[in-house]
């Protein structure tokens, strides 16, 4: 067997200093999950082709499956893990449980982060902006739609909206 | 009212009524008896819950098969063929084995015994024995400390194979009889050959004032599930084996391992992990899955294996490839008289659900509109490619694209509107149909209404500009299987419930949830008929320690049979808690009702307990308080052999009108919109039923215009593109809008009267997009997908004169085998074989 020589990096985490060594060739996605037990952060090709593992490195949008562990050092990461807070569940986590935005929920994590960088940059994206910005995130359950209306009501309750979804998409039409 | 997503986790929110009417007695009973309740009656079934393990999934906190990680875990990889089809002539795994750090290597011949999903199609081997059948067959395995060593073990074994000529496609897999793919088969390359007639054709054809016979091409496509297959074994210290796997049928699985392991099954655990999407890929045992088991049980260390997404193409079991030709007798008005219908399915390497899928390809055509004469004619080829089996759908998507586009062409050549054609002739309710299958409900005339209303259908079709157009579609698919897979007269599904003194319910089911939302259907079942909240519910599934059998994620099955398993088991549980509260409180226990956490007296509400209270007075009187209910569909009327594929205990309906653009230019077809009316029968939570129908018609666009499992031509039957990149699938910006409408037409076989949408509502999308092409460029495409250059092709044909179509010609020459005749109910017939004539000497 090959000697190994394992890298070491700090980082912040969720918002926690963290630090962690690791096989140095390993991509941020296994470094998050085979070595930081943070598997909350999916894989769908580990190729950059699906969106899967979309992490925010200093709130941007990163394929984790694409970038290097090592590129991490002194960034900051945000994994599913830490969206919620002492106050309980973030906007689009509870949207997305509430309106079945989540049906098999493997895309989820990736669409969740995606959608927060999203609302972080324009707080009342347009259909076409939230598909533009979704549109490198695949998901196969939901046909995207439950996905909009998440993010649509997520964005409307963070800007301090009552908003509720409305009646035909949850019964359907007349 | 507006949903309120926030809060609709609780009993307060959900209308909060202290009803105390009879409105709160679950429909379980009484919906099996045929009553029609008003989903106004219920507090849990028709509200929009959110599913119950919702929020696990939007922190991260649910795990899946590759998020298990177990101490001294190893690490398994699969060598794969990378030839089509060759003998094994050796396999030397030395280098392999002396790679410090690997700790097992096996091949074929540890792992002798074959297996498969169909008892009629045992042709699989864990690793290859001695030959290979696709590139992509697994041929040996490592098991080793980590990943990379892994990879590294798996490249130093050695292969020698002796190449044999492949066979590519169904054309070449019926001419070309050696060498065979397998030994087994209807001959040569021919895996199934079926031949089923039901009623006298020539007659049909003599009623008929148009007779027309149309060709048509489905593509293969496949389910790309965003989670790749994983699978982690454990085999442990007392000799038992644990499997936690990504697998929509842990049953089957389960029986699997303990033919190929030679282990007791009672000695085998399968717990299948919440699936990352499932779409029919993940109903077959897998190779990988006996793969680490056998090596578990070698090392005594866990061992885990995870597909990468190139293998996941290999794994497929996707849709057929499925040549049609179908030739149909209408009369002026459009009812049909006979329909002849042939189907070449490109089956792929091994049999998997193949022969059941061939017989889907001929069942269902008979449920939607009338048809009184029918005959089938099916062929399954073995080719040297991926294999194929159940995507969505099940052998129905590629028979309804073909029907659904020769009825637009029949409307037109009668000068009918293809909708008011439907409408006409529509299978009455409490049917049974030429080929034995029985319908109870059927709600598709209002979801014709529906979409033709929404859409503006009368105002669109045949009168929009050039390039854009409307086409519409019908369809219908089963809600389960109306028989096993294997041969028994079991239960289909089986609940058990158990009930704490605490008031804690803990409902135990084999289902597996693949995103469907089938554990949360658990509890809002059971919250219905125990009148509590159900999340207050533990749900248990797909564990073959706890849980009883139910057969699987597949045939659109588990809310129909779980459904009612459950409703059985508590209402069992419910006349406990009735009987010992009616002792307690000196009244009649017909008078109590259940809700609101609360069992009381219905004319006298303050006089009740609390369900948990209710819990300790029937534990006191009757000691643990544990029911069981199971579920075993109706037996069919069919009695002929292949009467098996078809039958169910109901039959959903859809109805959809697509809008198209078609760029003149490159031949993109765009779709804008598409309405969609289902027949839900009755909707157990509506915001899941909605989730469903979307998710379909999103797949069904991705058949229609892009997805498409395709191979090199040039003998090698390589696999164009094995990755997520290449294979194209609809992505947010080419998801078309949805504007969908529930029909609920409650059916009493149905839990409250529900009927599946995990499938049917992607069955009409193809064909309706097919149709609105034609109608937008006046071009036939009569084949999925409708790529840009087969648009161009019919266009340019169209331009010089010729056919303005794209498809194929011909079906091959077949010998069928002699049909196997049954009289048609209206015939008199009794649903047997009717009998050879004798030869007299």
């Amino acid at each position: 067997m090959t000697q190994r020589q394992k890298a070491h990096i700090e980082f912040t985490l969720n918002g926690e200093p963290a630090e962690v060594a690791f096989a140095p060739h390993k991509t941020l996605l296994e470094v998050l999950r085979e070595d930081l037990n943070l598997t909350g952060t999916k894989h769908g090709c580990e190729l950059g082709e699906c969106g899967t593992c979309a992490v925010l490195v200093d709130g941007r949008s990163v394929l984790s499956c694409l970038m290097l562990g090592l590129e991490a050092e002194g960034r900051r990461v945000e994994t599913v893990e830490g969206m919620a807070t002492d106050a309980g569940l973030h906007p689009l986590q509870e949207t997305f449980a509430d309106t079945g935005a989540a049906q098999c929920g493997y895309c989820t994590p990736g669409f969740l982060l995606v959608a927060k960088e999203l609302l972080a940059q324009n707080a009342s994206p347009t259909r076409e902006e939230i598909k533009e910005a979704l549109s490198g995130n695949l998901c196969r359950c939901t046909g995207y739609i439950k996905i909009y209306e998440a993010v649509e009501l997520a964005a409307a309750r963070m800007r301090g909206e009552e908003a509720e979804l409305p009646r035909e998409s949850v019964y359907g039409y007349e | 009212m507006k949903t309120n997503g926030r809060n609709n986790g609780g009993v307060k929110s959900n209308e909060g009524e202290a009803k105390s009417n009879g409105g709160a007695e679950p429909g379980g009973r009484a919906a099996r008896k045929g009553v029609d309740f008003k989903a106004d009656d219920f507090r849990v079934v028709g509200k929009p819950f959110r599913k119950v393990d919702a929020r696990s999934k939007c922190v991260g906190a649910t795990k899946f098969a590759d998020d298990i990680s177990l101490p001294r875990m190893l690490y398994c990889k699969i060598l794969r063929s990378h030839v089509p089809h060759a003998l094994i002539k050796s396999v030397d795994t030395s280098k392999a084995e002396a790679l410090p750090g690997v700790l097992a290597c096996i091949t074929g011949k540890d792992l002798p015994v074959p297996y498969g999903i169909l008892p009629v199609s045992q042709d699989e081997h864990p690793l290859c024995l001695d030959k290979v059948r696709f590139i992509g067959d697994p041929v040996a395995a490592v098991a080793a400390i980590d990943e990379d060593v892994a990879f590294e073990a798996m490249n130093l074994i050695e292969v020698e194979y002796e190449p044999l000529a492949t066979v590519a496609s169904i054309e070449e897999a019926v001419e070309v009889s050696e060498p065979r793919i397998h030994d087994y088969g209807d001959g040569g390359n021919i895996h199934k050959n079926v031949h089923l007639e039901f009623g006298d054709m020539d007659e049909g054809f003599r009623e008929a004032d148009v007779v027309r016979e149309d060709i048509f091409f489905y593509e293969g496509n496949t389910h790309l599930p965003m989670e790749q297959h994983a699978a982690v074994a454990h085999y442990d210290a007392d000799e038992k084996l644990t499997l936690w796997s990504s697998t929509q049928t842990p049953h089957y699985v389960h029986r699997a391992l303990a033919k190929t392991l030679r282990m007791p099954a009672a000695h085998i655990r399968v717990i299948a992990t919440p699936n990352g999407g499932g779409f029919g890929g993940k109903s077959d045992p897998f190779n990988h899955e006996v793969v680490v088991s056998e090596l578990s049980r070698r090392t005594r260390r866990p061992v885990k294996v995870t597909l990468t997404r190139e293998e996941v193409f290999y794994c497929h079991r996707g849709r057929h490839p499925v040549l049609m030709k179908s030739r149909i007798g209408v009369k002026r008005d459009g009812s049909i008289t006979a329909l002849d219908f042939q189907s070449f399915l490109d089956g792929g390497a091994y049999g998997s659900y193949g022969v059941a899928s061939t017989f889907y390809t001929g069942a269902l055509q008979t449920v939607t509109y009338e048809v009184p004469r029918y005959r089938f004619r099916g062929l399954r080829a073995f080719t040297n490619k991926a294999p194929c089996g159940p995507k969505r759908g099940h052998g129905t998507p590629q028979p309804r694209f073909a029907l659904e586009v020769q009825l637009d062409k029949v409307a037109e050549e009668l000068g009918l509107d293809p909708a008011e054609l439907r409408l006409k002739h529509l299978v009455k309710p409490n049917t049974v149909t030429a080929n034995y299958l029985r319908v109870g409900s059927i709600g598709l005339r209002e979801c014709i209404e529906k979409v033709v209303e929404g859409s503006d259908w009368k105002n669109k079709y045949r009168k929009l500009p050039e390039g854009r157009g409307f086409g519409l579609a019908c369809s219908s698919y089963i809600c389960g299987a109306g028989l096993p897979i294997y041969w028994n007269s079991m239960p289909h599904s089986g609940v058990q419930l158990r009930l704490d003194r605490q008031g804690g319910v803990c409902v135990q089911c084999g289902s597996t949830d693949i995103g469907q939302g089938s554990d949360s259907v658990l509890a809002y079942v059971v919250a219905e008929v125990l009148g509590i909240d159900p999340f207050d519910i533990r749900v248990v599934t797909a564990d073959t320690d706890l849980t009883p059998v139910d057969l699987g994620s597949y045939s659109s099955r588990v809310t129909l049979m779980t459904g009612n398993a459950a409703i059985q088991a508590a209402e069992r549980a419910r006349e406990l808690l009735s009987s010992a509260v009616a002792e307690k409180l000196n009244v009649p226990s017909e008078n109590l009702s259940f809700a609101e956490r609360r069992v009381f007296d219905v004319e006298n509400p303050e006089v009740g307990v609390t369900f948990a209270e209710a819990v300790v007075l029937a534990e006191s009187k009757y000691g643990t308080i544990g029911t069981v209910g199971s579920y075993v569909p109706p037996r069919s009327p069919g009695r002929f052999k292949g009467a098996g594929v078809g039958p169910s205990p109901a039959y959903s309906y859809s109805a959809a009108v697509a809008e198209v653009d078609v760029d003149i230019e490159t031949g993109i077809v765009s779709v804008p919109r598409v309405w969609v009316a289902h027949d839900i029968g009755r909707s157990i939570n509506p915001m899941l039923v909605m989730g469903q129908v979307e998710g379909s018609i999103y797949m069904g666009l991705g058949e229609a215009l892009m997805e498409e499992m395709v191979y090199r031509e040039n003998r090698n039957v390589v696999h164009k593109f094995p990755s997520l990149l290449e294979y194209k699938s609809p992505t947010t910006l080419e998801m078309c809008d949805v504007i969908t409408y529930l029909v609920e037409d409650a059916d009493p076989n149905g839990p409250f009267g529900a009927k599946e949408v995990g499938q049917g509502p992607l069955l009409p999308v193809m064909p309706a997009i097919a149709n609105a092409v034609y109608d937008a460029v006046g071009v036939r495409v009569d084949e999925v997908p409708i790529t840009p250059e087969k648009v161009l092709a019919a266009l340019r044909a169209k331009r010089q004169g010729k056919d303005p179509r794209f498809g194929p010609r011909a079906v091959p020459e077949v010998e069928w085998p002699e049909p196997l005749k049954v009289l048609t109910p209206a015939e008199g017939g009794d649903g047997k074989e009717m009998p050879r004539v004798a030869v007299h000497s």
